[in-house]
């Protein structure tokens, strides 16, 4: 089996479409087990060539129906699609419960689908590191188009603009007005928004509160932008407004592609994971520092955390 | 001095066949979660394939069959051998629901490592999985 075989075969494989191989890759990747380095290493040059699709917005919004939805679209134009669906780690007893899957059954049986549930684990945001890594297994697995649902804790989702191209925002008729997508957070890092459910009464009045908070930024004076925030109504459950929706991703897209946002936008993410591997290499050495001796001296008041913490990382 | 984190075992709890019964399923989803396991639950009416398929990309240590409707003679037997045929047959299966006493051998012998019948105790079924799991890994 996989699970003794070295980094290099089995980042070969990976690359040559093995199923089998991305599964374990993204579980040493995920597990930050020993290779994961290696893996991402041999992965690397594969990467920024899929569109990252981060699907956000509150729980019970239709993130996962929606991302069936949007895998159809894509499989009808012949793509490979990946799906990264994370779910909340219960803090409590570090399980969890991955339900998203259950949502994208009709795709459970076509090899050019790979879904894969995350836990958070603890992360923040639903993003760590791994997650990075775990974009480029796909990416190396060929998927032309990466999803990453995100937890669905709504407000504060800014984290995805980090790890996607394209940020879409998923909400509903009824879901607040126009004062709540006036606030701040992810209100500004949607690329796309989308009122789904829109079969539900309230859907135009959701959809002019979006474009009218979308558009104070302009009434405030800000310049216009090259790519204008659109916002489309998609009822996921009966496919209607999806294959809008999927048209909306391409040509946000092809405008990266143009415009040099895209090569930008990559700067950005390379940049955030670089940072949160040093960050979780620099916080494990310095953990590993603490020992009986250090935590004695706090005891007996002879340093303070200040200064130990100061002199720990400086040794 | 910081604890390292074990990583969380990973199980598929599935419910092959076609009766749409699945409290129980959820119960056990429930007390696994609660017991620290991740769980990926697919819901029902699921056939062997998509059962395997779910199994190999989501890479879980093992997989739960709920059935109530009596065909898990035929339906348990069959995941465990697509399993094998993937190249998964370390994958630990196991099984549940409305299964007759004297089904149990057979279906151990074709590859269903245990069967827990109604009555089972939540905590047996953890303790089973982390046993087993535990001296796998």
């Amino acid at each position: 089996m996989a699970r003794n075989g070295n980094a290099a075969d089995l980042a070969k494989r990976v690359l040559a479409g093995d199923a089998a191989a991305a599964s374990r890759a993204l579980s040493l990747i995920i597990d930050e087990a020993a290779g994961a380095d290696a893996l991402i290493r041999s992965f690397f040059a594969s990467s920024g060539r899929s569109q990252k699709i981060g699907i956000c917005g509150p729980p019970g919004a239709g993130k996962s129906t929606l991302t069936g939805r949007l895998i159809s679209q894509f499989r009808k134009a012949g793509l490979k699609v990946g799906v990264l669906a994370v779910d909340p780690s219960s803090p409590i007893s570090g399980g969890a419960f991955l339900g998203d899957r259950l949502r994208i059954q009709e795709h459970a049986t076509d090899s050019g689908v790979f879904i894969r549930s995350i836990a958070t684990r603890g992360m923040v945001g639903g993003v760590s590191h791994s997650i990075f890594g775990a974009i480029h297994v796909l990416e190396a697995f060929g998927c032309a188009k990466i999803i990453v649902e995100t937890v669905g804790t709504g407000q504060d989702e800014v984290v995805i603009a980090k790890v996607a191209d394209t940020v879409v925002y998923v909400t509903t008729p009824q879901m607040g007005d126009e004062i709540q997508a006036m606030k701040a957070g992810v209100m500004e890092v949607g690329d796309v928004f989308v009122v789904n459910k829109a079969d539900l009464s309230g859907k135009d009045k959701a959809i002019g509160d979006l474009r009218s908070a979308l558009n104070l930024g302009r009434a405030a004076g800000q310049e216009a932008k090259p790519w204008e925030t659109p916002v489309t109504a998609t009822t996921a459950t009966t496919g209607e407004g999806v294959a809008e929706l999927a048209a909306i991703l391409d040509s946000h897209w092809a405008y990266l592609a143009g415009a040099g946002e895209g090569r930008r936008r990559l700067m950005e993410q390379h940049r955030e994971e670089l940072s949160l591997y040093l960050s979780r290499r620099i916080y494990q050495d310095a953990l590993q520092k603490i020992g009986i001796r250090e935590l004695e001296a706090l005891v007996e008041h002879r340093t303070d955390p200040a200064s130990l913490g100061a002199r720990l990382l400086a040794k | 001095m910081v604890a390292t984190q074990k990583k969380p075992f990973r199980i598929l709890i599935a419910k092959p066949g076609l009766d749409g019964h699945d409290r129980g399923a959820k119960v056990i989803v429930r007390a696994l979660r609660d017991a620290g396991f991740e769980v990926i639950y697919t819901g029902i009416r699921q056939t062997p394939e998509m059962i395997v398929q779910a199994a190999l990309q989501e890479d879980v240590d093992a997989i739960g069959l709920s059935l109530l409707s009596g065909a898990h003679m035929t339906l348990f037997p069959q995941v465990v051998s697509l399993l094998k045929e993937k190249g998964l047959g370390d994958v630990l299966v196991f099984g549940g629901g409305i299964i007759p006493d004297e089904d149990v051998p057979a279906l151990k012998e074709k590859g269903v490592r245990e069967v827990f019948g109604p009555g089972t105790p939540l905590s047996a079924i953890v303790d089973y999985l982390n046993k087993s799991l535990g001296q796998e890994r």
